[in-house]
């Protein structure tokens, strides 16, 4: 448990110097606050939560996948995770530890998003679980790109397209019905669904058990990188 | 009779059909200073990565503390420090931060870092970032990192290779020191130099081959093989002659006649040894 809590500190210290990965955990609530206040609200045709459920799901999407891959693959390129694998962190540690710790930003964005839509008591914590179940599953995904990437360039190169698809379809889907028939495969276009209307029952169930199916595509994808990279090479 | 903390028998590494290692032998006791010597591409690191279980040999068996080395422990890992090829220090953070991320995972009281950064002689660049250090000082926070849970056994790969002579002599120093302190140290290195001030023991390596083991003074003098003195004179001039009886007098008669500058021995040093062996240099 020590490891895991020594790379999830790790991570806290290095990510409040790195503008690359700070950024984007930052910029999504900090836009969704700003279009809430400046567009939706003042507007009489769109909902409040309009912005709020666009970047959540976006956020969902985007951030712990790019942010996954990026810390994984920076750390094998600088060689920092085989000094930390030979110094007896478990590569499982080592992941928990990282993922861990992207999972409790989410899980913190999830409380601003949340807020920023007004929601509170029970509202509000099903927002915040629904965004972090989907954040679990961006981070499984990025985790297979970490770990199969040598290095950043390679990572980024590879998580973009898939973040890009999960952030950005469930806005495309708002626009075409066609689309959104085949985007509700997506588990981003579920998370979408659901914050948008967080208070409804939602078919919940229907919606959770698409999730997890992506999350068991992206488990495996991730086994399969995970034993053929070499985190200590 | 002291046990081997390495332990390595007929070890073969071959990459792509390509013998890197050939029956590589040898042992490193404890508190002993080991110097693996050889040139760029001779399989210095591949052995290091054998033993610390990074690679699988082909055939032979390695061992640290008597574990073999495909089947280490965390026990055993946690008696190793390391100074490996890459430093694999985070740039963004500062000296300190790095050495707090091992000393919670090894569990290591954080008044031990101010500690080992100060026997580093980096208690003034405690909160540098790594990104602004410059060669010398992230090598010496990389081996104070290797020495931060205070290990039985430090590997050290080339740890010198491009510090200017002063750092060098710090480094030294302070591998002196561990080693004072119970520390048995395995290093790599091209500098002979550095291999005959402070090594117990060295292994010539080339293409593979282990071609020569022992002391360093003692290989020196096995491979002397123009026994001669030499005698520089006051006057400038060089005299050599043959290292044995009929030297005496003309020596002893130079010395009576207050012409003697120095007098020097013709071992060789240990590159010209290893040219001699290996038909090249260490370079």
């Amino acid at each position: 448990m020590n490891r895991i809590v020594a790379v999830m500190k790790k991570q806290l210290k290095d990510t409040l110097k790195n503008m690359m990965t700070l950024v984007p955990f930052l910029l999504f609530p900090v836009i969704a606050l700003i279009f809430t206040e400046l567009v939706a609200k003042p507007s009489p045709d769109l909902p409040d939560t309009f912005f709020v459920s666009i970047f959540a799901s976006m956020y969902t999407g985007y951030v712990p996948l790019v942010n996954m891959a990026a810390i994984i693959s920076e750390e094998r390129e600088k060689k920092s995770l085989r000094m930390l694998i030979m110094s007896n962190v478990k590569p499982f540690e080592y992941l928990i530890g990282v993922g861990g710790y992207v999972l409790l930003l989410c899980a913190a964005a999830g409380v601003v998003f949340g807020l920023i839509g007004a929601h509170s008591g029970t509202d509000l914590l099903r927002f915040v679980l629904v965004m972090v179940v989907g954040a679990l599953a961006s981070i499984l995904l990025g985790s297979a790109v970490g770990v199969s990437s040598k290095n950043q360039g390679a990572a980024h190169a590879l998580a973009m397209p898939f973040a890009i698809v999960a952030g950005f379809v469930p806005m495309i889907a708002m626009f075409n019905d066609t689309f959104a028939r085949i985007a509700n495969v997506l588990y981003t276009q579920q998370i979408s669904i659901m914050v948008s209307d967080i208070s409804a029952s939602n078919a919940a169930f229907c919606r959770f058990a698409v999730i997890g199916a992506n999350m068991l595509i992206f488990l495996m994808v991730f086994i399969f990188a995970y034993r053929k990279a070499d985190l200590q090479d | 009779m002291m046990a081997s903390v390495i332990a390595m028998e007929h070890i073969q590494k071959s990459f792509a059909g390509r013998m890197v290692l050939d029956d590589v032998n040898c042992s490193v006791e404890e508190c002993e200073i080991f110097g693996l010597l050889g040139p760029s591409g001779a399989g210095k690191t591949t052995i290091i990565n054998i033993l610390i279980g990074q690679l699988k040999a082909n055939g032979g068996a390695a061992s640290l503390f008597g574990i073999g080395c495909g089947n280490l422990t965390e026990e055993v890992h946690a008696k190793i420090g390391m100074v490996l090829d890459e430093s694999g220090l985070y740039s963004r953070l500062n000296c300190y931060d790095n050495l707090a991320v091992f000393a919670d995972i090894f569990r290591v009281p954080k008044t031990r870092i101010k500690e080992v950064l100060a026997r580093v002689k980096l208690e003034d660049a405690i909160k540098k970032p790594v990104s602004k250090l410059s060669r010398g000082m992230s090598q010496r926070l990389v081996l104070a990192r290797a020495i931060l849970h205070s290990p039985k056994l430090l590997f050290l790969d080339e740890p010198t290779s491009g510090l200017d002579p002063s750092t060098m002599l710090e480094i030294h120093n302070l591998l002196l020191e561990c080693r004072k302190n119970g520390t048995t140290i395995f290093l790599t290195t091209h500098n002979m130099d550095e291999a005959a001030k402070l090594c117990d023991n060295v292994a010539l390596l080339n293409e593979g081959v282990i071609v020569e083991y022992g002391e360093p003074d003692a290989l020196c003098r096995k491979h002397n093989t123009a026994k001669t003195v030499k005698l520089l004179l006051k006057s400038g001039q060089y005299i050599e002659l043959p290292c044995d009886g009929t030297a005496a007098k003309p020596i002893a008669d130079y010395l009576a006649g207050n012409m003697v500058e120095s007098i020097h021995s013709s071992e060789p040093d240990l590159e010209t040894v290893f040219i001699k062996l290996a038909g090249r240099g260490l370079e």
